[in-house]
């Protein structure tokens, strides 16, 4: 794994070394090799980390202000906003931080599409990055759930619900999972149990992720294997740290833009009403990370074909490498899945607009074309298009990209001559 | 080849071995599963009494039974003609009014749409009875599903008249 071996420099670094290899960690994740050629799309990877970290810091503080029971629920987050000291940012930072961790995920995930970072040898990886997402969705709902709003509850009510659209067993599951005969108290003080527990378990597999990445090293823009230890690579440490730190300080900007000038704009006014069981609200929606696939889930006009299709959409990205029969990786020399790339990411966020609408007339019309066009995009595309597409010639390695536009050897040549013409004989 | 391929007898120790330690395993995770369903306390608050005495021809009271709404209406005559003139042959979950309502007068039933759980509105939709915002399912006079995608009717959960004015629930 680790190019060139740490050689520890003291006794005591050789002797701890020797018995906890966490130096020779340390001196791998720092000279690991990354191809120079890695764009800002791939700085998503440290944002997220940050994110996570972000999220399990607010939530552990919340965690010792925040009551869950049905009882108290609604008022301690209004304690923790007015009483408490500095409760109303650590509980914007929490709420709008998982909004901002799924924008980081989304972008990290459609940076995997176009650059083909799913294709082997990086299955594994993708894999464990779909199962991350998973509970990433199943942690923000459960969190949503806490404050016992009235889209916490009802949202709760609607997406236990699912489950019972299982033939037989369905019924038993949800209540199950209730602990009771609806959404009540057993269910919120379990969803706070497991709201605390999954963020732990997403950091575990945040290093197996990490791991597996390690093992074949970063894809890159070109798609192209590239030669490790060559002039190729450059070591994480100091190159893609700051390159990281660069992105993460925008990425900020932007996260604490919404926390402290419109913390409110990505939830729903109905979530600062106390859960009421007796009254639905007239309109449920899932917070905007959710909505392309409530929108599937609407668009079937069945009650388990619609459980089924919005699973699915997600499982079927597990079996994208295998889908995807093209060779090459990037985009960049794939120009027909480049332009159905880009129809998919219109498909998803048309989809996500859909399921913020009511399900009714043109709405409904248009989320059954776009969910079927999510699937033909990954069942009939992909494994067509790795068959006839015809792609361009790939570059020999990730410098000839850039070293063989035209004239621009030139340019460095004349600079160089001026160099010479200029200073050389001072030097002398 | 014939040789390896015969169980040994340490083989047959291995799986009888592995099948005791699956049991043991499941028997030990069953109480890990099992506390999450409806504990005593919950299952305790089965029944509930409700007085209707107050309750007009076309007016519906909802009563909160084991965390469900329980909507509990006093049909009009209009509305119990036209839940006993649908066809059957025009419901999705063939069901008579005569089987849904004891008293035809009296219309019980969990308030729950069956697609998702979301509460239906009253007065609403199609057949101007019960509409679920949610996801658009209309229920007729008898709590039928007719229109959306709640695949089943309004479930009638168990009840008896306690007397003309009482009501019990569960």
């Amino acid at each position: 794994m680790s190019e060139n071996k740490y050689i520890p420099k003291t006794k005591l670094a050789k002797w701890f070394d020797s018995r906890l290899p966490l130096l020779s960690l340390s001196h791998h994740l720092k000279e690991y090799p990354t191809p120079k050629n890695l764009n800002y799309w791939w700085t998503f990877g440290g944002i997220l980390t940050f994110c996570l970290i972000t999220q399990i810091v607010t939530g552990v503080i919340l965690g010792m202000h925040y009551v869950a029971h049905t009882d108290h629920a609604f008022e301690s987050i209004e304690h923790i906003m007015r009483d408490v000291n500095y409760g109303w940012l650590l509980r914007y930072v929490h709420a709008n931080g998982a909004s901002m961790f799924f924008l980081a995920v989304y972008i990290h995930i459609f940076r995997g599409l176009f650059y083909g970072s799913y294709k082997a040898p990086r299955e594994v990886i993708w894999i464990i990055g779909v199962i991350i997402y998973l509970l990433m969705m199943a942690t923000a709902f459960m969190g949503y759930v806490l404050p016992w709003g009235q889209m916490s509850f009802w949202g709760a009510t609607v997406i236990t619900n699912l489950f019972s659209a299982i033939p037989l067993v369905g019924e038993s599951i949800t209540t199950w999972l209730w602990g009771g005969y609806a959404v009540d108290n057993p269910t919120l003080t379990r969803f706070y149990a497991l709201h605390y527990l999954l963020p732990f378990l997403i950091f575990g597999l945040i290093i197996l992720h990490i791991w597996a990445l390690h093992v074949p090293g970063n894809n890159n823009p070109t798609g192209i294997d590239v030669k490790k230890n060559s002039n190729e690579t450059m070591p994480f440490h100091p190159y893609m740290v700051m390159k990281d730190i660069t992105a993460l300080l925008v990425f900020i900007i932007i996260f604490f833009w919404f926390v402290f000038f419109a913390p409110n704009a990505l939830g729903h006014p109905d979530n600062y009403i106390e859960a009421n069981p007796l009254v639905t609200p007239t309109h449920i929606v899932p917070e905007w990370y959710l909505l392309p696939f409530y929108a599937i889930l609407r668009a079937i006009p069945s009650k388990l074909g619609g459980v089924i299709f919005m699973f699915a959409a997600i499982f079927v990205l597990v079996l994208l490498p295998w889908l995807d029969t093209s060779k090459v990786r990037s985009s960049t020399f794939r120009p027909l899945y480049k332009k159905f790339f880009w129809v998919l990411v219109a498909t998803v966020i048309l989809l996500g607009y859909l399921g913020a609408k009511p399900p009714e007339g043109i709405y409904l019309v248009l989320s059954r074309i776009a969910t079927a066009y999510y699937f033909i995009h990954f069942l009939i595309l992909l494994p067509v298009l790795g068959r006839y597409e015809k792609t361009d010639p790939l570059p020999m390695s990730i410098s000839d990209p850039v070293l063989d536009k035209p004239g621009l050897i030139d340019k460095f040549k004349k600079a160089a001559g001026q160099y010479e013409g200029e200073n050389v004989g001072s030097f002398k | 080849m014939s040789k390896e391929l015969k169980p040994k007898r340490r083989d047959f120790l291995f799986t009888a071995t592995y099948t005791i330690g699956a049991v043991g395993i499941g028997a030990a995770i069953w109480p890990l599963i099992d506390q999450m369903n409806p504990d005593s306390s919950v299952k305790a608050l089965s029944t509930t009494e409700v007085d209707i005495s107050n309750v007009e021809p076309g007016k519906t009271i909802t009563v909160l039974w084991r965390g469900k709404p329980i909507f509990i209406r006093r049909r009009t005559k209009k509305e119990i003609d036209e839940a006993g003139a649908v066809d059957l042959k025009d419901l999705k979950d063939p069901e008579k009014d005569s089987d849904r309502a004891k008293n035809p007068e009296w219309l019980v039933m969990v308030g729950v749409c069956t697609h998702l759980g979301c509460v239906p509105l009253d007065n609403k939709g199609d057949y101007n009875a019960w509409f679920c915002p949610c996801h658009g399912s209309h229920y007729d006079t008898s709590g039928r599903i007719r229109k959306g995608p709640a695949p089943t009717n309004l479930e009638i959960p168990k009840y008896e008249f306690v007397n003309n004015n009482t009501i019990k629930i569960g």
